[in-house]
């Protein structure tokens, strides 16, 4: 079963199995507007929670992408390359950035659930 | 004032508007003891006829190059620029516009730098060009610092032949960034070899055709050594109008292409403003710094112009940018586009065969003085010569006889062991007459 | 995921029609002329540029010469004059009308200043000629420096840089070049949070760490979180002042006094300097290093986008490090220090850190930049700083009750207004700039500082009229009342009226076409 976390900088994690995909969230790609370039890591990077991970390009704007919790990148949406609208258009689907390999479950923990995180959206404003 | 329109009633009146008694009440948050008292200790304001005075009176302490027999280049060169160039460029539209942020009310300048990053590319061989760096020089040191961001490299292997001041630059902007710099010495044969230079750690290889000394080297077997260790190559180009005769180094497999672009358009003017061209292959664009402008279309479906790529630059992307640059070369870089329309694709080259034409009758000339020793096999609109005395001495005394001979290579590589060589330029504004009085001059001081 | 700058939908703009949809047959509309590039224009056989026969001589060229066509565009004068003049009629310009751009001081450009660029004694000489020859241009250097050190109280001068982020990047660099002959690695560089975008991206580019600095409620840097941040790894901080929200540091000498005394060297940026030129000298308060923007406060044409000029004004500890070249006196008259075999020989001290480009700076904005300083002279200048901090503090006083300030007044040279004014209008900041052009206005600058939300950072320039001010301010009163009003559609769909409607931004960041190519046809592909 996937469980979706979602992080205080906006972004998504869906882990399964020894693997999680990461993209950012629909409330990311709306502040962003039109997504003209991601930038993604490179296959076979080690990345820290937190860390830097990819940066994602609106016209006005490039905003990081951090890796919700640490782990290896194992596969990058190379889709992303020629269609980046695809992460205004699904973003927490088919606007996936990377999948890793991730070895501490327990850093999970520490990240909001989906209800938690729409909780989180509303005392934004 | 002149250029100030308020008058004493104009001010009493908004002081009202505003709340506040005087001008000064609106200084409230300056430290008192900073505002100053009096006047600072320079001259009151003058009107036009005295400045005018005052600054052509200057101007007339300078001998202009137009005035003598001129053979003055290594990096800037006196070219013939069309009336209508001058003319257009101070139309009110394009001197007094800013920045084109909202391109809306900006189709004029949007307009002239797509032009212009299509005239680089074109006479570069390359596929996308900038919209201008502030000159050749610096224009090299942001290759470089692209080159290590592409290659992730740090190591810059710097050629004999590159400009000095374009290698000053360089390690000037490495330094402080921990870039490793590998620089040849100066290559007044022509003949350096580089390939032992190259490996792994490389990032890039710089190199100048014309070379500083005024050599033209094929680059190929380099550009597919360098490519070979990963390495790119990037191409200074130190006098523009080579590019309308010369195989463009896009053609000869470079990576990155830098050049001075003050010969087309614009004066020499002391040194500056001058204008860096910047070009590169396609792949690369996201790591370019400076502006570009794309074309899109609007709401209504008609083609315009925008500035794009943008959050490579500083205003967005801060710390993180490719480059710090924002203004840079905006109205030079018009004026090249407009000098280089009016010229066309038959007028350029007719400009670049008169110019190299020139200098071959030039170093025909000087090749039969005693003492006078042309080292150039190849050359453009340049090349070197050793004299029988030093250069700074012998351009020094001509001058006083009324001709500026050219430059001698000490200047600019001091304590290099050179100062027997001197760099002789000609262009399209060199006359017969000229080239026989350096010829005279020469046989004067050298025998 | 981080925000990086305030995103906001420039190309969703509402598709309302425009007024006036009349069409012709050549495309054209009155004076507003459709113009192609001029690759699509010129075929073969012409030329604007008549030039002599080519000599026979044999060439030497090496086996090099470039072979096949380089794809110009072959035009007569007339062509291309007509084209130019066509392109250049869809651009505002500061002649036309007025640009209230804040931090880019958009003052007249004088034509004199022109004129005296031209003389053949300044235009036509070489930067490599004997010193000897060109003893005025020297002058020119040396004059400009003079007035630029004593309006600011700064001892020392580095002219070269050919822009004020040039200029950031020499002062930084003359910082580090100091600290490291003391022996000192300092890595950080404290940086407001409302700073311009160059000054992060120059600290960068010298090999430090960018440090922020938040503000506080009063648009000022907040001293304690300065201090709370001082250490002796601190090598600088940038601060802007006036700063960007259009204010004066009123704390700055405290500023000053804390930065100093843990070792650091206090770097100011000059943009701002023409609320305070020949009024407050940037030395008396502290600062020890400040770039000024020739195409700024004197006066220099900004050309579309330059070229500018940056020179940096040092204090007595940092001069000695400012890069090469500069100008000195010697017996013989004025001459350069080019190389570090100059400076050795010059015995002066110096310990340039190195060269910022080639040769000497940017002479053409030198002499017009004197002959504006002429111009205004020590009285004038004074009377610019005055005039301008008048100017913003009258637009601000007459906009406050309808717009909303973002700081209480008084402001320095330019005003800054947040969009609570707008909100639930439907109008953003943005909507509301593109209106202004319909107005016949450049909008203000926009979004910046990034502090302020929906920021319009105004600056009228001492040069604007009352009269001028009068009809831009009941302009936007009128824009203001509109928004509130609820016709929203004035403002998503705007402009209407210029040259071109918004254009698609994503698409150019998506698909970018940068050059004209000859296979790719005019209209471009959606």
């Amino acid at each position: 079963m996937s469980d979706v976390r979602f992080t205080k900088d906006h972004e998504w994690i869906r882990v399964e199995g020894d693997t999680a995909t990461v993209g950012i969230s629909e409330y990311a790609q709306e502040q962003l507007g039109d997504v003209v370039f991601v930038e993604l890591p490179t296959v076979g990077a080690d990345v820290e929670a937190g860390g830097d991970a990819a940066v994602v390009e609106s016209v006005k704007a490039a905003s990081e992408v951090y890796a919700p919790i640490a782990g290896k990148i194992v596969e990058v949406n190379d889709d992303l390359e020629a269609t980046p609208g695809l992460v205004n258009e699904s973003a927490e689907d088919e606007g996936w950035f990377w999948r890793m390999e991730i070895s501490d479950t327990d850093e999970l923990e520490e990240l909001m659930s989906a209800g938690d995180y729409k909780a989180f959206l509303e005392g934004l404003d | 004032m002149r250029y100030l329109p308020h008058t004493a009633e104009d001010r009493r009146a908004m002081l009202q508007v505003i709340g506040v008694d005087k001008v000064d009440d609106l200084f409230v948050d300056v430290p008192r003891s900073a505002v100053l008292d009096d006047l600072v200790d320079l001259p009151h304001h003058a009107g036009e006829l005295a400045v005018d005075r005052a600054l052509t009176a200057m101007a007339g302490k300078n001998t202009p190059a137009g005035s003598v027999p001129f053979f003055v280049g290594a990096g800037a060169y006196r070219h013939h620029v069309p009336a209508a160039v001058d003319h257009l460029i101070q139309r009110s539209e394009f001197l007094t516009a800013y920045t084109p942020y909202q391109p809306e009310i900006s189709q004029g300048t949007l307009q002239v730098l797509f032009e212009f990053q299509t005239q680089v590319a074109l006479l570069t061989g390359m596929e996308v060009a900038n919209a201008s760096m502030y000159d050749g020089a610096t224009a090299c040191a942001e290759a470089v610092l692209m080159a290590n961001r592409v290659t992730r490299r740090r190591r810059a292997v710097l050629s004999g032949g590159l400009h000095p001041q374009y290698r000053s630059v360089v390690e000037t902007q490495s330094k402080f960034l921990d870039g490793e710099i590998v620089a040849g010495a100066p290559d007044a044969q022509g003949d350096e070899d580089l390939a032992s230079l190259i490996d792994d750690e490389t990032a890039c290889v710089v190199v100048q055709n014309p070379t500083f000394f005024g050599h033209l080297r094929d680059l190929r077997d380099l550009a597919a050594t360098c490519h070979a260790k990963g390495a790119l190559l990037v191409v200074a180009v130190g006098e523009a109008v080579s590019l309308g005769a010369v195989t463009p180094p896009g053609a000869m497999g470079a990576d990155i292409v830098v050049a001075e672009g003050q010969s087309l358009g614009n004066a020499l003017n002391f040194g500056g403003p001058y204008l860096g061209l910047f070009a590169a292959r396609e792949k690369f664009v996201r790591q370019m710094p400076g502006r570009l402008c794309g074309e899109t279309v609007d709401i209504e479906g008609r083609r315009g112009y925008v500035l794009t790529l943008s959050t490579r630059e500083q205003h967005i992307r801060r710390e993180k940018s490719t480059s710090n640059i924002c203004t840079n070369s905006g109205l030079c870089s018009l004026a090249f586009t407009i000098h280089l329309s009016l010229l066309g694709e038959d007028g350029f080259k007719h400009l670049a065969a008169l110019n190299h034409a020139r200098a071959c009758e030039t170093a025909e000339r000087l090749a039969a003085i005693p003492g006078v020793e042309v080292l150039n096999e190849s050359f453009f609109n340049e090349f070197t010569v050793r004299l029988s005395k030093p250069a700074a001495e012998v351009v020094d005394g001509l001058a006083t006889k009324g001709v500026l001979a050219g430059v001698p290579v000490s200047r600019l590589l001091p304590g290099a062991g050179l100062d027997d060589l001197m760099l002789v330029a000609t262009t399209e504004t060199t006359e017969a007459e000229d080239i026989a009085a350096l010829g005279e001059a020469l046989e004067g001081v050298l025998s | 995921m981080s925000a990086r700058s305030q995103a906001h939908s420039a190309g969703r703009a509402a598709d309302t029609e425009a007024p006036n949809q009349m069409t012709t047959h050549s495309g054209h509309r009155g004076l507003q002329m459709e113009e192609p590039l001029i690759f699509e224009m010129g075929s073969t056989g012409r030329t604007g540029v008549d030039l002599p026969p080519v000599p026979k001589v044999a060439n030497k060229l090496g086996g090099l010469a470039r072979q096949g066509d380089i794809g110009l565009p072959a035009l007569s004068e007339p062509q291309v004059v007509r084209h130019y003049v066509r392109v250049s009629q869809k651009n505002y310009a500061i002649d036309a009308g007025l640009y209230p751009l804040g931090s880019c001081t958009m003052k007249h450009n004088p034509r004199l200043n022109e004129k005296v660029a031209r003389l053949p004694g300044f235009s036509d000489v070489h930067p490599l000629q004997p010193q000897s020859t060109v003893q005025g241009a020297l002058e020119v250097i040396d004059t400009v420096a003079h007035w630029l050190t004593t309006l600011t109280g700064l001892p020392g001068v580095a002219m070269s840089p050919a822009a004020g982020a040039h200029g950031e990047l020499t002062g930084m660099m003359a910082i580090r070049a100091a600290h490291e002959a003391r022996g000192e690695a300092r890595k950080r560089i404290l940086v407001p949070d409302s700073a311009h975008g160059t000054n992060p991206a120059t600290a960068v580019l010298c090999g430090y760490a960018v440090d922020p600095v938040p503000s506080l409620p009063n648009g000022r840097i907040d001293l304690e979180a300065l201090k709370a941040k001082l250490d002796d790894d601190v090598a600088a901080i940038m601060l802007t002042n006036p700063n960007t929200c259009g204010l004066f540091e009123n704390q700055i000498i405290e500023v000053a006094e804390a930065i100093h005394a843990v070792g650091a060297y206090f770097y100011c940026d000059g943009a701002n300097f023409n609320a305070i030129v020949g009024k407050v000298r940037p030395g008396d308060l502290g600062i020890d290093v400040m770039h000024l923007n020739l195409h700024k406060t004197f006066s220099t044409p900004h050309g579309g986008g330059g070229p500018g000029s940056g020179p940096v004004v040092m204090s007595a500890e940092l001069t000695p490090f400012a890069p090469l070249p500069y100008v000195v006196k010697g017996p013989e008259g004025l001459r350069l220090v080019e190389t570090e075999a100059d400076q050795a020989a010059a015995g002066d001290g110096g310990q340039a850190y190195g060269r910022m480009r080639s040769f000497h700076g940017q002479m053409g904005m030198f002499v017009r930049a004197l002959a504006y300083m002429m111009s205004h002279g020590a009285d004038g200048l004074r009377l610019v700083a005055e005039d301008s901090v008048l100017n913003a503090n009258y637009v601000l006083a007459r906009l406050q009750d309808v717009m909303t300030p973002a700081y209480p007044g008084p402001c320095m040279h330019e005003v800054l207004f947040d969009d609570s004014f707008l909100k639930d209008t439907g109008v953003t900041t943005l909507d509301f700039a593109k209106a202004m052009i319909d107005e016949g206005f450049h909008p203000m600058t926009v979004y910046f500082p990034l502090i302020v939300h929906g920021a319009m950072l105004t600056e009228p320039t001492e040069s604007e009229s009352k009269e001028s001010m009068d009809v831009f301010i009941d302009t936007l009163r009128g824009l203001a009342a509109d928004a509130k009003a609820g016709d929203a559609a004035r403002f998503t769909g705007a402009p209407f009226l210029a040259p071109r409607r918004r254009l698609d931004e994503t698409q150019a960041a998506r698909k970018p076409r940068l050059r004209w190519t000859p296979e790719a046809p005019a209209e471009a592909a959606e």
